[in-house]
């Protein structure tokens, strides 16, 4: 990183190309958070590379004057992991989609998440296919009724939180299109993480699965669905925050703050792992009576484990100094040779 | 005591041949290399089953090395075999049809008990070793299980670990028969069990047993001497296929300056140069072993993007899987290296058998026009020179190239004079310059004489840049849909890979005259087979050329005039014919297809007999 970087504005970071998503999409606004959130964190942008996978999120680094790469559909993790394990000094971000990054791309999701490089995935779910014209993805309900499931689908969805707690992430958040400072927010987390930062933004599709998040984000219903973490912070929610979350063993209970006390609240820690997997699991249908409100914020981080990068390039540094630079006539000639007259 | 004799003999073919945990490949590597320091030229040809341990004793768990070594020059790992070491009956039983008449048989007979001959469906009736069934073979019986086990009886050693030793004794003994110098294998003990000073010392027991067997025992009447071969003058090694093609990538990296990644999966039988290339991490190589095959040549796209050598390496399965990153990698118009070692398929096929159809697969198998550079190594040395070649290509031209390799050629090893570091071509890479912002826009598919793009990587200043998998606009790169666009586009790729004829040598004939009856054109793996064939028939008359293509796609520009000047052109491919289609299609030649697909290399029999029947 450059100590004196030039001040650089949201500006410096659009490209002269036609921004093309549906108009009313949700990606509108990541794109605009992200241009708001890189010029402050001091680093000159040719330093920034977005690579993304197949899908409407994908578009997102053409319309980026960094470097970037639109590649192939659910690769960009195993893409951005090669180019960060041999380009560390870049600041590498992974635009993904739920069909991206956890249909196709399933596997590249979770070994990226397993290996920690220093990479920030933001995944942007909207539980639909959208570019394909409207088919359920991994993340949509069960009873989905969609262009390929007329009679509505019979998979059960993945909980992209749990599966990324599953896989061992580092950094662990849920955001959403609609709330911009929420979003900054996890946004600058994630890059001042080191290790794999997973973003799941709530991401609306007003084409093909309109409204699909908005018990959440609706000034209406918000407060009432959605529990907003904050790390040293007791779990409350509510309209008139006038409900909390306490733990009775390992069993989440809600309670009536008119009826308990904040004191008796659980306090929101980031670094337990835990309680990080019993909040992921607070993802049951918001139209079931005695439902728990969906968590937003960071579920979870750990900031002692060494990234990939880091480990796989201190390893050529060792193999350097313990051995020596490489000598090629000395590899090539080999222990034994003979000399023909 | 019968007096030995000592006979000169000009070349030997000796297959050792055993149950899989026999260790018998071990012993053929480390023969090997004693008969390369003793100066013979030499090729192998390790035929294993790709179970590790496959079921004890039966036919399927034969595992097999040859090795053909002589005072002339050898190209092939033989046609038949003079000697035969066989362990257990079942390896008589698959190996007795390539052995010559009159040929030595050393056979285990502790291998020959009523277990091993139900394991290997030998009738209740019938044993080989007493039933005359062998009577034209020169049969040597010897119990070294019994002699093995008398060796170390006080070792303190398990009966399982002493029986490990017992391919040590018939090694002795080969070497006995051979007068091959031991050093190069006592090294090899000490310094493998160096851990384990009685396993060390009971291998090196057993080995000098060996040795011992054949010089008090009156078993053998004759010792041979293989003097050594008059080759090319100079500094030579051995080497097997896929080290070599490890080191071509090192060299490459060297002498561009470049750090290499490797991003690969293992697979049968392209593991070893992940193996080999782990080991030189100070030479600034960076392994990888992905999640998937996919995972393996995207982390290498990645790599290339930012400006690495980048490679990855599979064998036929994987390389189905990474079809359409190499789409996306034509497309992006980055350097990268995509190494086959080929064997015997479709889907999983036989993973330890060599096969070479996979070319059809290099040259289309991708969605979309997608035309690459294609290069084939014709032994395991020439793998040093052409995975040196492709990386070459790939960055002078920022194009992606494959190198095919077979099974073959990748397990067999033979002589090399391998080059001085000095004395390989230079690489020049030169990484698009930072930019001003009063400069011109920066045009990141602007193209150079050879209609190559600027390697921009990221990290420099004022060359922010998007590229994809989209079609796209050339010199700005961006995307277009546009009709004509697409067509100018795909012709572009193409020129672009044609323009690499310009930079590459001319076909030349191996063996023979420069027009004649016959061309045997041959590709890959199958140089040794052919060439051995080719000097045959030149010795008994015909008028019979050999040529060996080993850049495939484009052709030399010289191919189609020297395919012109033959009345007929065979093309001998262990495949159902693919380059000669190739040919055909593109010279409107009508070369004679002559197939082999049975997972083994030709035999210098065959291809002779297949070109006299042609002539005659």
């Amino acid at each position: 990183m450059t100590a004196v970087a030039e001040k650089l504005s949201s500006k410096d970071f659009s490209s002269d190309q036609e921004v093309r998503w549906c108009p009313g999409c949700g990606d509108y606004s990541i794109l605009k958070q992200v241009q708001t959130v890189l010029p402050d964190l001091g680093r000159p942008k040719e330093e920034f590379v977005f690579i993304s996978g197949i899908g409407c999120s994908s578009r997102f680094p053409y319309y980026m004057d960094t470097f970037g790469m639109h590649s192939i559909h659910g690769r960009a993790n195993a893409i951005a992991t090669g180019l960060k394990a041999t380009r560390p000094d870049l600041s590498v971000w992974v635009i993904s989609g739920d069909g991206d990054s956890m249909s196709i791309g399933g596997n590249h999701f979770i070994h990226m998440l397993r290996r920690n490089p220093d990479i920030n995935l933001l995944v942007f779910n909207n539980q639909i296919y959208g570019l394909t014209k409207g088919q359920y993805s991994p993340t949509s309900e069960q009873g989905k009724v969609t262009k390929s499931t007329p009679m509505g689908s019979v998979d059960y969805p993945f909980n992209p939180i749990a599966l990324s707690l599953g896989a061992d992430g580092t950094f662990v958040a849920r955001t959403m299109d609609r709330d911009p400072k929420h979003q900054q927010a996890m946004i600058r987390r994630a890059y001042d993480h080191k290790g794999t930062s997973l973003v799941e933004i709530y991401q609306n599709c007003n084409v093909f699965n309109d409204g699909a998040f908005e018990i959440y984000t609706e000034k209406s219903s918000k407060k009432e669905q959605t529990l907003m973490m904050e790390h040293g912070q007791p779990l409350v929610f509510g309209e008139n925050s006038d409900k909390g979350i306490k733990l009775d063993g390992f069993k989440p209970i809600i309670v009536d703050l008119n009826d308990a006390s904040v004191n008796d609240l659980w306090i929101h820690d980031e670094t337990d792992l835990v309680k990080a997997t019993i909040l992921s699991r607070f993802y049951d249908d918001p139209s079931h009576d005695g439902h728990f409100p969906r968590p937003f914020g960071v579920f979870y981080v750990n900031n002692n484990k060494a990234t990939f990068d880091q480990l796989f390039n201190d390893q050529i540094a060792y193999a350097k100094e313990s051995m020596g630079a490489g000598d090629l006539d000395k590899l090539i000639a080999g222990k034994e040779t003979w000399v023909v007259n | 005591m019968t007096a030995i004799t000592d006979k000169e003999v000009e070349s030997v073919v000796i297959r050792f041949a055993g149950d899989s945990g026999d260790g018998m490949q071990l012993t053929g590597t480390q023969f090997t290399n004693a008969t390369a320091l003793h100066g013979n030229d030499l090729a192998t040809f390790p035929d294993f089953p790709a179970e590790i341990r496959a079921p004890l004793g039966t036919l399927a768990g034969v595992s097999g090395f040859q090795i053909h070594f002589g005072s002339t020059q050898i190209n092939t790992p033989g046609d038949q075999s003079d000697v035969l070491v066989a362990m257990n009956v079942a390896a008589l039983k698959v190996n007795i049809k390539n052995l010559k008449k009159g040929g030595v048989i050393i056979a285990n007979t502790d291998g020959f008990d009523a277990k091993n001959m139900r394991l290997a469906n030998v009738p209740d009736d019938q044993n080989p070793l007493t039933d005359g069934s062998l009577s034209e073979f020169d049969l040597k019986t010897i119990d070294v299980t019994k002699i093995t086990r008398a060796a170390l009886a006080d070792s303190g050693l398990t009966t399982k670990e002493i029986d490990r030793c017992k391919n040590m004794f018939v090694l002795g003994l080969v070497y006995w028969m051979y007068h091959r110098p031991m050093e190069n294998t006592l090294n090899f003990i000490k310094s493998k069990f160096k851990k384990n000073e009685a396993v060390m010392t009971a291998n090196i027991k057993v080995l000098q047993a060996g040795w011992n067997y054949g010089e008090t025992t009156e078993m053998f009447a004759n010792r041979y001497t293989v003097a050594a071969a008059k080759m090319e003058p100079g500094l030579y090694r051995g080497i097997m296929g896929n080290q070599a093609a490890a080191y071509g990538l090192i060299a490459a990296s060297v002498k561009s300056g470049l750090p290499l990644f490797y991003g690969t999966y293992p697979i049968t039988p392209a593991s070893d140069i992940l193996h080999d290339l782990s080991k030189y991490k100070n030479f600034d190589i960076k392994t990888y072993q992905a999640e998937d095959e996919i995972a393996g040549i995207c982390s290498a796209i990645g790599a290339a993007f930012g400006g690495h050598l980048a490679v990855t390496g599979s064998s036929g399965p994987g390389i189905a899987l990474k079809g359409e990153a190499i789409g996306l990698a034509t497309m992006l118009e980055l350097p990268l290296v995509i190494v086959n070692i080929q064997r015997a398929g479709p889907s999983t096929g036989m993973p330890t058998k060599t096969e070479q159809a996979d070319l059809m697969q290099a040259m289309f198998g991708r969605n979309g026009e997608c035309p690459v550079v294609v290069l084939a190594a014709q032994s395991p040395a020439d793998c040093f020179t052409l995975a040196f070649e492709a990386c070459k290509i790939a960055l002078d031209h920022m194009i992606p190239v494959f190198f095919l390799s077979d099974g073959y050629i990748a397990n067999g090893a033979e002589p090399w004079k391998f080059p001085k570091t000095a004395d390989l071509p230079e690489i020049k890479v030169n990484y698009a310059k930072e930019r001003a912002a009063s400069d011109d826009k920066f045009l990141p598919y602007k193209r150079d004489e050879k209609l190559s793009r600027p390697w921009a990587i990221p990290g420099t200043k004022g060359l922010e840049h998007r590229i994809g998998g989209i079609e796209k606009q050339n010199e700005t790169g961006n995307i277009s849909y546009d009709a004509a666009n697409h067509e100018f586009m795909t012709h572009l790729r193409q020129a672009k890979v044609d323009k690499v004829a310009d930079f590459i040598p001319d076909q030349t004939i191996d063996n023979g005259e420069e027009s004649g009856d016959l061309l045997i054109l041959g590709w890959g793996g199958t140089y040794g087979a052919l060439k051995t064939a080719t000097a045959q028939l030149i010795a008994e008359g015909y008028k019979v050329s050999h040529a060996q293509v080993r850049y495939i796609n484009p052709f030399p520009k010289n191919l189609g005039d020297m395919l012109k000047r033959f009345k007929t052109v065979v093309v001998p491919e262990l495949n159902n014919g693919q380059l000669v289609k190739i040919i055909r299609d593109k010279y409107f030649v009508d070369a004679i297809p002559y197939n082999k697909i049975q997972g083994q290399p030709f035999m210098s029999h065959e291809v002779i007999s297949k070109i006299k029947q042609i002539l005659d």
